[in-house]
């Protein structure tokens, strides 16, 4: 009969290999969706993984799309990872990143319509704390009243989507243009503008701040004590409290950083690709990092691959609803099955599969 | 202010209908619980319940064929996570969120034709002279049989949990699953009937927001009603007939609110909107703070991988 045995160690060869596993056994299924849809599946999965980047006629358009899409995937999950991997679950990344956006974009609707090198500078600033100090609800909840940090940090996220329709519909509304939900077009504002660095290439201020993140937190996990108490805590919990970890600080830590990467991604994206404060600002970018960070091994190389491809199926997802007509939920569901192939494939990283004679005594 | 026009009887009917879908997902999740699983993923399997039950009841004109079309839905879901979470050993805050995302995901596939169509109504369930009492008639008996199979169900489950030798059994498993093993029960037999039980659970709440309550289908349009559910589980600090008080309470906030809105109260919509979710988070913190009685009743297995070494 078949049993699970718990391996010693988790096996290497299966940590790395299932993400790959899984993006495959994820575009069989999602082959098989496609054309359970009437659509034909190698098409629809060589518009979605491959076109973006190889195609004559899109690549031109979707290449530098592709960087615009990841660097807020890369520099919220290099953030939630940190946390994931301490056994803090931050999953309101969503909220982080709207507040993020609206600091971000407060500060340049307050200092509109005057110029100056600080502005920018300024944002940035205003956009890591509006993330962070989001993040820090959930954090000081736990820590004070050891309320759970998941629900709450969650629950969040639907208050702040309240926010930024009442911020789009009331104070940070566009005064110039009666009747339009909205704020002005940060794209117009130079002061503001997050811009294209390098023509044609999609890399703006929010992509080479997630560079940066990726390196910082690579160098903490690796080599800092902090990222050792991280994985020390998620590890082993009663060791971590014994070491002189306090895992109230842990986790006011593993949120504040998450939290300040995910508004410094709203805010990059507010001034940048999105341009305005709207109501349908928010597009996911918080909940997909999650996949992201799952599917990069909490380790920020793994990541970065991650949310390129996940960008890669945003973009994708565009081409498939322009070209075929394909309904753009199709790109939700792709990913919710990355995760769970994922997920179901890691049993292999832990267990092994015996094949013994005979029953169990 | 127009408060004044705002009825006690009709708000205490909106009340109860605003409360039920929450309320069945809720005590759906608190029997998982209760078996030591902690599935995150209420919401999509709300969702999905909201999602097929109207798909069934629109294609075939029945809202009882939907409600059990829910149910199913919910369950089939609910399984995914048991042989994720049971079978496979995975990590069960991450299955529960891959349970969200792709529910939510897949619904807004599947869905997408029904936006904009009226389903079958639920008929009210005739209650004879009762209804025509004053004031108590029109609060709490002229209502959908649904709303009453609820409370029943509430009952069922504080019963079972009780007084039930499964339900003991059931409890044991959730407190502590290693001495459960050793005495014989099949933990993950136990806790794969209390997933499904709690997926059919969430579907039927689903159903009951798709088809009564709203009644309409549209993309995502739980906006968290499963996560305001798995707070209330631990509001109810894992007890049935608190699960119902939560709901009511959580019911009439967002009656409330809409009531607010309705009046023309000068605070935004959008602000009022909000209050439910910050109620929910007041109320958790009130319950985890330890100053309220019955924090610490969480399953001493709960959110515990189990695998039986020998």
């Amino acid at each position: 009969m078949i049993r699970l045995e718990k391996r010693k160690e988790p096996s290497k060869f299966w940590r790395i290999a299932n993400p790959f596993l899984a993006v495959l056994l994820t575009m069989i299924a999602g082959g098989i969706m496609f054309a359970m849809l009437g659509k034909d599946p190698i098409t629809a999965i060589r518009l979605i993984f491959f076109d973006p980047i190889f195609s004559e006629t899109f690549g031109s358009y979707s290449r530098p799309q592709l960087l615009i899409k990841s660097a807020p995937l890369i520099l919220i999950a290099v953030g939630l990872a940190i946390g994931f991997k301490a056994n803090v679950w931050n999953i309101g990344a969503e909220g982080q990143y709207i507040i993020g956006a609206l600091f971000g974009a407060g500060v340049a609707l307050a200092f509109f319509p005057a110029p100056g090198w600080y502005i920018f500078p300024l944002m940035v600033i205003a956009g890591a704390f509006g993330g962070f100090l989001w993040a820090m609800i959930p954090a000081i909840l736990k820590t004070r009243f050891n309320t759970n940090e998941i629900l709450v940090s969650l629950l969040l996220v639907y208050v702040a989507e309240r926010i930024l329709a009442a911020m789009a519909l009331g104070l940070m509304r566009n005064p110039d243009i009666a009747g339009f939900p909205g704020s002005r077009d940060l794209r117009r504002y130079e002061a503001a503008h997050n811009a294209e660095l390098i023509a044609g290439t999609g890399i703006h201020w929010g992509v080479v701040a997630a560079m940066i993140a990726v390196i910082f937190a690579y160098a903490m996990m690796t080599r800092h004590m902090l990222g050792y108490h991280v994985q020390l805590a998620g590890q082993a919990p009663r060791a971590a409290r014994f070491g002189g970890v306090s895992p109230a600080r842990l986790v006011v830590i593993c949120l504040g950083i998450s939290g300040a990467l995910a508004g410094l991604a709203g805010m990059f994206e507010v001034s940048g690709p999105g341009g305005q404060v709207r109501i349908e600002f928010a597009s996911g970018y918080g909940f997909t990092a999650i996949i992201v960070a799952f599917l990069g091994r909490l380790n920020p190389i793994g990541i970065v691959l991650a949310g390129l491809l996940l960008g890669l199926t945003y973009i994708g997802g565009e081409l498939g609803q322009m070209m075929l007509q394909l309904p753009g939920a199709a790109i939700q569901v792709f990913q919710g099955m990355l995760l769970f192939f994922l997920l179901a494939l890691d049993f292999q990283t832990n267990y092994r599969i015996r094949l013994t004679q005979g029953a169990r005594i | 202010m127009i408060l004044g026009s705002i009825n006690p009887a009709v708000l205490m009917a909106a009340l109860m209908v605003a409360a039920t879908p929450i309320l069945l997902a809720a005590i759906g999740e608190l029997v998982v619980e209760k078996a030591g699983v902690l599935n995150l993923g209420v919401e999509g399997m709300m969702i999905m319940g909201a999602c097929l039950g109207f798909i069934v009841a629109v294609n075939t004109g029945s809202p009882v064929l939907g409600f059990i079309g829910a149910a199913f839905a919910g369950m089939a879901l609910s399984l995914l996570f048991a042989l994720l979470t049971q079978a496979l050993m995975t990590n069960q805050v991450a299955s529960g969120l891959a349970l969200t995302l792709f529910g939510l995901g897949l619904t807004a596939l599947l869905g997408q034709k029904y936006v904009g169509i009226t389903p079958p109504r639920t008929p009210k369930l005739d209650l004879g002279p009762l209804s025509e009492i004053p004031f108590l008639g029109r609060a709490f008996f002229s209502h959908d049989i649904v709303i009453y199979l609820t409370i029943v169900l509430v009952a069922a489950v504080w019963w079972f949990l009780k007084y039930s030798r499964a339900g003991m059994i059931l409890r044991a498993v959730g407190e502590n699953h290693d001495a459960a093993h050793a005495l014989g029960y099949h933990v993950k037999r136990v806790r794969t009937l209390a997933i499904m039980f709690g997926g059919a659970c969430a579907g039927l709440g689903g159903a009951y927001l798709s088809l009564i309550r709203v009644p309409q289908w549209t993309e995502g349009m739980t906006v968290g009603a499963g996560w305001i559910a798995l707070a209330l589980v631990v509001f109810a600090s894992w007890r049935p007939w608190r699960a119902l008080a939560g709901a009511y309470l959580f019911g009439g906030v967002v009656v409330l609110q809409l009531n607010l809105q309705a009046a023309g109260v000068k605070i935004p919509v959008e602000y009022l909107s909000m209050s439910p979710y910050l109620i929910t988070i007041a109320v958790l913190v009130f319950i985890s703070s330890g100053k309220a009685r019955g924090s610490s009743n969480a399953p001493g297995s709960l959110n515990r991988p189990f695998h039986a070494s020998s």
